[in-house]
C-alpha cells in the first residue's frame, strides 16, 4: 500500500515536470530544443547530486545544513591547488575533493553519532565554520578562470553521447544509489534506522553508525560538487553556493523524502531536484518578476510538504483502521 | 676663511640634526588604508608616490592596520597625530567610528580627507568618491556601445544583469543607465534581470537572456559576480563574438574572459588614479589651495565639491585586452 502511494507520487511528479516543460515550451518554444533541455538537466546536476546525499541524511531523521559550505570549502581548496600546481591531474584532484568532503561530513557524523548533538545544531555550527574556513583558506581572494588549468575547466563540459560529463556523473550517482537502496543491506539500513529507530535497534542496526555513514556520504558528494561547481562557473570565492543548502533540502522534500525520516525513494528525490531545476530554468525564460520567482519557489515547497504529510497521515490511518477493525472484530467475537 | 666656512657648515649641519629632518618644507601626507597587503591599496599607494614625485616636496607615509577594523585604524591615526603629519587621507573601515579621532587630528591642525570609503562629514574636509552614480551609469551604457562597435554593428540590443532587485546602488546605477540611454540611440534596452549575486542564478539568467532575445548583442552586468557568470555562460553557449558581456568587474577576475573574447572591455575605478588624486587633494588642502566649490587634482582635473565636501574623481577606468593583464596583477 505504502509503496503504491509513493509510486504514485513519483509518477505524479514526473507528470508535473513534463506538463511544466511543455507549458513553458508553449510560451517559449525554444525551451523545448534539445540544447535547452540538456542545459536544464545539466544545470540541475549539482542540485541532484547534493540531494542524493541529503536524502540519506534525512532518511535517518537528521539534516545536513553544511552541504553548501562544504561545497564552497572543498571547491576553494581544489581551485587553489589547481591554481598553484596546474600539473596535478584532474582525477587526482577529484579524489582529493571526495576525501576532503568525506572528512568534513565525518566531522558532522562524529558529533551526531558519538557526542549525540542534534544534527540541526551540529550542521548549523559546521556550516558557519566551513564557510569561515573558506575565508581563512583564501584570505578572501578569488580563484579566477585564467588561473585554472584548461583541463580543470573542461572536464565537466566534455560531451559524451550528447550529454555533458557533469550530467553523466549525476546520472551515475543516482543509478548507484538507486541500486544500493534496493539491493544492498547497507543501503536499506538508512530506511530502517530512520523509519523506526527502536525497531532498528532490535534488528541489529546501529542507528548512530548509520547516521554517521549518511553524513559521510553527504559530505563526499558535497566534496565532488565542490569541484564541479568551481569548474562549471570557473570561479571560486567565499560565497560560492551561499544558501544552496535550502534548495537541496527543498529538492528532497518535494521529492517525497519525509522530514520525519524513513520514507522516500531515490527516484522521487531525483525528480524533486529535477522539478526545482526546471522551475529555476523556466522562470527566467518566461520572464517572471524576481519577486514572484521567490514566492513561487516557496509555494511549491509548502505544497510539497502538505502533500508529504497527508501521504504519511493516510498511511497512519490505514494501520489504525485495520487495527481498529481487527479490535472491532474481536469485540464482536467476544460479544 | 677655510675655518669660517667649516664652522658655518658645521653650524648648518648641527641645526639640521637638531631640528626634525627637512620637516620645514616637506609636506607629509599619510595614506591610511583599510588594511595593508591588499592589492587595490598597494596600487593606490603607487598613485600617491606618483603625485609625490610630481609635487617634489611631498613625503608619503603609507600605512594602515593589518586587519580591516576601525580599531586598528584608530590606533594608526593616533600615532600619525603624534608624528605631526600635515595631512591624513583615509579609506575608512567605519564611517562613524573614526570621526572622534579624526576630529582630534583636525584640532591639531592636520588636514583630513577620506577617499574610496568615506568618513562622515564631521570627521573630514573632503571625501573623494572614485566616481559618481551618474558617471557609472553613463559608463555602463558607453561600454555597451563599445561592444556594438567591436562587433561591427550599427544598432543592437542590450540587456542588464543586476544583483538583487533590492540592491540600492545597483538600482541607482540602472536608473542612471536608463537616463543615459537616449544619448545612445543605437542601443535598445530589451530586458533587465536579477542574478542575486549568486553564480548559479546569474548564469541561468544570462542563459535565459540569450534564449529569449536571440538577437541580443550585449549583456551589461554592473556587478562582479554577475559579469563573471554571464561571461562564462556566453562561452559555454558558444556565443563568443555574437554576445558581448560588459559592466563593472575587477581585472584579476576578468582577465581570462577578456582573453577568451567574451568580454571586449569593462570598467572599474583605477586605484592608481584614486591614490594620486587623494594625495593631490590633501596637498592642496595643506597649501590652503582650495575654494568652496572645487579643488585641483593634478592630471585628474578639477574635483567639484558639494555642500558636504563630497567629490567624484572621474569616469570609471576602462580595461580591455591592451591593459587588463598589467592590472590583473594589482587587483
Amino acid at each position: 500500500m505504502m509503496s503504491a502511494i509513493l509510486k504514485n507520487r513519483e509518477r505524479f511528479l514526473a507528470l508535473v515536470i513534463v506538463v511544466l516543460v511543455l507549458a513553458v515550451g508553449f510560451i517559449t518554444p525554444d525551451f523545448l530544443s534539445f540544447t535547452s533541455l540538456v542545459g536544464t538537466f545539466n544545470d540541475t546536476s549539482i542540485l541532484m547530486i547534493l540531494a542524493m546525499g541529503q536524502m540519506l541524511v534525512i532518511l535517518t531523521r537528521c539534516i545536513d545544513l553544511s552541504v553548501a559550505a562544504n561545497v564552497a570549502l572543498t571547491g576553494m581548496a581544489v581551485g587553489m591547488i589547481n591554481a598553484a600546481f596546474p600539473g596535478v591531474p584532474i582525477p587526482l584532484l577529484m579524489l582529493f575533493a571526495l576525501v576532503m568532503g568525506a572528512v568534513l561530513g565525518a566531522i558532522n557524523g562524529f558529533f551526531v553519532w558519538i557526542v549525540g548533538v542534534p544534527a540541526i545544531v551540529v550542521t548549523l555550527g559546521t556550516m558557519s565554520i566551513y564557510r569561515g574556513s573558506v575565508f581563512l583558506l583564501s584570505d578572501g581572494a578569488w580563484v579566477n578562470a585564467h588561473q585554472m588549468s584548461e583541463s580543470f575547466i573542461d572536464l565537466p563540459r566534455q560531451v559524451v553521447l550528447g550529454l555533458p560529463m557533469m550530467s553523466w556523473i549525476a546520472i551515475a550517482i543516482v543509478a548507484l544509489l538507486f541500486f544500493a537502496s534496493r539491493h544492498w543491506r547497507s543501503g536499506r539500513d538508512f530506511f530502517t534506522a530512520g523509519g523506526d529507530p527502536t525497531a532498528a535497534f532490535y534488528t541489529g542496526v546501529n542507528v548512530g553508525k548509520v547516521q554517521f555513514k549518511a553524513f559521510v556520504v553527504s559530505g563526499t558528494l558535497a566534496g565532488l560538487c565542490g569541484y564541479l561547481w568551481v569548474s562549471r562557473f570557473a570561479v571560486a570565492y567565499v560565497d560560492v553556493a551561499n544558501g544552496f543548502e535550502l534548495q537541496v533540502v527543498a529538492a528532497c522534500v518535494i521529492g517525497g523524502i519525509s522530514i520525519m525520516g524513513g520514507i522516500g525513494t531515490v527516484i522521487g528525490c531525483a525528480l524533486g531536484a529535477l522539478f526545482l531545476g526546471v522551475i529555476n530554468n523556466a522562470l527566467p525564460v518566461i520572464g517572471v518578476s524576481p519577486f514572484w520567482q521567490m514566492a513561487i519557489s516557496g509555494a511549491v515547497i509548502i505544497i510539497a510538504v502538505i502533500a508529504n504529510s497527508s501521504a504519511e497521515r493516510r498511511e497512519g490511518r490505514i494501520i489504525l483502521r485495520s487495527a481498529v477493525t481487527a479490535r472491532g472484530a474481536q469485540k464482536v467475537e467476544a460479544a | 676663511m677655510c675655518k669660517k666656512l667649516f664652522a658655518a657648515a658645521a653650524a648648518v649641519l648641527s641645526i639640521a640634526l637638531i631640528s626634525p629632518a627637512h620637516a620645514e618644507d616637506d609636506v607629509r601626507i599619510a595614506l591610511v588604508v583599510k588594511a595593508l597587503g591588499i592589492g587595490f591599496f598597494e596600487a593606490a599607494n603607487e598613485g600617491a608616490q606618483e603625485a609625490a614625485e610630481e609635487l617634489g616636496n611631498v613625503e608619503i607615509i603609507y600605512t594602515g592596520p593589518t586587519t580591516t577594523t576601525a580599531e586598528g585604524q584608530i590606533e594608526v591615526i593616533s600615532s600619525l597625530i603624534a608624528q605631526r603629519v600635515d595631512a591624513i587621507a583615509v579609506s575608512a573601515n567605519d564611517q562613524d567610528a573614526l570621526v572622534p579621532i579624526l576630529k582630534r587630528a583636525q584640532q591639531r591642525g592636520i588636514e583630513v580627507i577620506s577617499w574610496d570609503s568615506g568618513v562622515a562629514p564631521e570627521g573630514r574636509t573632503v571625501h573623494l568618491n572614485p566616481s559618481s552614480n551618474e558617471l557609472i551609469g553613463r559608463m555602463n551604457v558607453k561600454l555597451a556601445a563599445d561592444a556594438l562597435e567591436a562587433k561591427g554593428v550599427n544598432a543592437g540590443q542590450m540587456a542588464i544583469l543586476s544583483a538583487t532587485p533590492t540592491s540600492t546602488n545597483q538600482n541607482i546605477w540602472i536608473e542612471e543607465m536608463e537616463n543615459a540611454l537616449p544619448e545612445f540611440s543605437q542601443l535598445e534596452l530589451v530586458d533587465t534581470v536579477y542574478g542575486d549575486d549568486l553564480a548559479d542564478k546569474s548564469y541561468r539568467e544570462a542563459v535565459a537572456l540569450m534564449r529569449n532575445h536571440p538577437n541580443l548583442d550585449v549583456i551589461v552586468a554592473p556587478t562582479t559576480v554577475g559579469i563573471l557568470a554571464a561571461a562564462q555562460a556566453v562561452s559555454d553557449e558558444d556565443r563568443i563574438g555574437e554576445v558581448y558581456v560588459t559592466g563593472l568587474g575587477l581585472p584579476s577576475e576578468l582577465a581570462g574572459h577578456v582573453e577568451s573574447g567574451a568580454i571586449h572591455n569593462f570598467a572599474i575605478w583605477n586605484p592608481i588614479d584614486l591614490g594620486y588624486a587623494a594625495t593631490m587633494i590633501a596637498y592642496n588642502l595643506v597649501q590652503g589651495d582650495v575654494s568652496e566649490d572645487y579643488v585641483e587634482m593634478g592630471r585628474m582635473g578639477l574635483a567639484e565639491l558639494d555642500d558636504d565636501g563630497n567629490a567624484a574623481m572621474s569616469d570609471p577606468f576602462v580595461y580591455d585586452a591592451s591593459n587588463v593583464a598589467d592590472f590583473a596583477d594589482i587587483f
